[in-house]
């Protein structure tokens, strides 16, 4: 096992910004980018001209982006636009700040799919699987969830629980998207898109932009804010069924036990030290399939765990406090960074985790990502 | 008859054998000459080895259903009017994972229920492998 021990504490998250989130035709993914970076670079208070690396992901064009921010940095890497992308980024970032390579890095993510009517399959996404009429992340997810229901006993009331967590949430959240309240009867009642998944197990799309800016532990003491560590990552790829894309066929199991031991050996800390848990959402069964392979609870019994309300705000393991993908914003992982640092910076207001100390977020994906966030 | 209006396959220099084998109605995954691997979908080198000595071996045409979903958006105009169709994946005995469309289920599909290929021609050049429970 690969081991990341040497990077424990040793880069802060220094920054953070977002935009609204929302449909916003007047604008573009540059538009909505600077906007972030603006409000990141106030938050941290820095001034711009000293951000030496950009990392960009969904962004046409990074030479463009620098163009608009007047920045021309000495390390710049731009990510395609995927979900799984946004931990992976800020461990590139960690892995070159560590290294030297640059001073300070901005991480700017931003969406337009609200207003440009994205549909994440069909034509936009060609696959060998088209001629049966197999596409979209969501089917993926499905045939996945399926599965754990034939092999557990998993129900979909029980998936229902994740996604009326996380609106609880959103309606602790000025900012989420959808925040009317809705049971598990709303959740059994929605519109079937592939079953057995129904609308309120999909995630958002929406416009919006978020922005991180990460230093060294030295360099973090000197900023207006205080620094959010590091402390704990893991990774581990997913490949071999990847033209079904985002499928995986033992639910992500063997690589999310990796990370696990990989992240929390790291971090010294384990799943009862988690106070607030950022679980990227596209789909609910993903949060299902990653409190098991990271052991919140044993194997198939993800179903039983998340009953009664323990991933809502003041529960058992506040998860996505801010709605996640599903109610507050479909930023693609980023904003659940954001939201872990805020989280242990005591901003979240209404929704504030009391004495939150640490904060993991997972993404499982054919690039599956941890990240242990704690207060430096 | 009004045209085909479903994606088709694209059909290059990787995948005609197969689109060739299954308008005889023969279902084949791509076979190693080199160690023995068998995969789908086509790829370029073996996944296993590297080598790109590389063939076509028609297979039993029987497996597993491994999953299921169905589908009540239609990603393409094409399919709206089958709504709701059945995805099934398949897990051939031969080994490769095989994504179809399971046909006449009647609700009785159950995961590690056994299924078995029928053929569906949809152009002239292509026909379609497709999925029943076996009988």
């Amino acid at each position: 096992m690969s081991d990341f021990r040497a990077l424990k504490d040793k880069v802060a998250v220094v920054g953070v910004g977002n935009t609204r989130y929302g449909n916003f035709p007047e604008t573009d993914d540059y538009g909505l980018g600077a906007d972030a970076f603006r409000d990141a670079v106030a938050d941290c208070g820095i001034d711009k001209n000293e951000i030496d690396g950009l990392l960009v992901c969904r962004i046409p064009y990074y030479a463009r982006m620098g163009e608009i921010l007047g920045i021309s940095p000495r390390w710049t890497i731009p990510l395609p636009p995927h979900g799984r992308m946004a931990s992976m980024g800020i461990i590139e970032a960690v892995a070159a700040l560590e290294a030297g390579l640059c001073k300070y890095v901005a991480l700017i993510y931003a969406n337009i799919g609200r207003s440009r009517r994205v549909n994440y399959g069909g034509e936009e996404s060609p696959n060998i699987w088209d001629p049966w009429g197999y596409t979209s992340p969501g089917a993926a997810h499905a045939m996945m969830f399926q599965r754990h229901m034939a092999l557990y006993g998993t129900t979909t009331e029980q998936l229902a629980e994740v996604s009326v967590a996380f609106r609880h949430n959103a309606g602790l959240n000025p900012d989420a998207v959808m925040r009317k309240p809705i049971t598990i009867e709303d959740h059994e009642n929605a519109r079937p898109i592939v079953l057995p998944l129904r609308l309120l197990d999909y995630c958002l799309i929406n416009d919006g932009a978020v922005c991180m800016i990460l230093t060294t532990k030295e360099r973090a003491k000197d900023l207006k804010k205080p620094p959010v560590m590091i402390s704990g990552l893991g990774g581990r790829e997913a490949f071999a069924h990847a033209s079904l894309s985002n499928f995986e066929r033992d639910f992500f199991y063997p690589q999310l036990q990796e990370i696990a031991a990989e992240t929390y050996g790291m971090a010294g800390v384990g799943p009862s030290d988690i106070d607030a848990f950022m679980c990227y959402d596209n789909f609910s069964p993903t949060v299902l399939f990653s409190l098991e392979g990271l052991g919140f609870c044993g194997r198939g019994e993800s179903g039983s765990f998340v009953e009664g309300g323990t991933l809502k705000v003041g529960g058992k393991l506040p998860t996505n406090t801010d709605g996640g993908h599903l109610s507050n914003s479909y930023m693609q992982g980023w904003a659940l960074n954001v939201e872990a640092v805020r989280q242990l910076r005591g901003e979240c207001g209404e929704r504030q985790v009391p004495d939150c100390e640490v904060v993991q977020f997972i993404a499982a994906t054919p690039c599956s990502r941890s990240i242990i966030y704690t207060r430096g | 008859m009004t045209a085909y209006d479903k994606p088709l396959p694209k059909i290059d220099t990787l995948t005609r054998p197969f689109w060739e084998l299954a308008k005889d109605e023969k279902l084949a995954v791509q076979l190693c000459n080199d160690c023995g691997d068998r995969h789908f979908p086509a790829s370029p080198v073996c996944p296993k080895c590297l080598s790109k000595d590389q063939g076509w071996e028609v297979v039993s045409g029987r497996g597993t259903l491994f999953s299921w979903v169905t589908f009540h958006r239609a990603y393409w105009n094409g399919f709206a009017k089958d709504l709701p169709y059945d995805v099934c994946l398949i897990e051939l005995d031969e080994g490769p994972f095989f994504v179809s469309n399971l046909v006449d289920a009647g609700g009785e599909a159950a995961v590690g229920a056994r299924v078995e290929v029928v053929f569906e021609p949809i152009t002239d050049e292509i026909t379609l492998p497709k999925f029943k429970l076996a009988t």
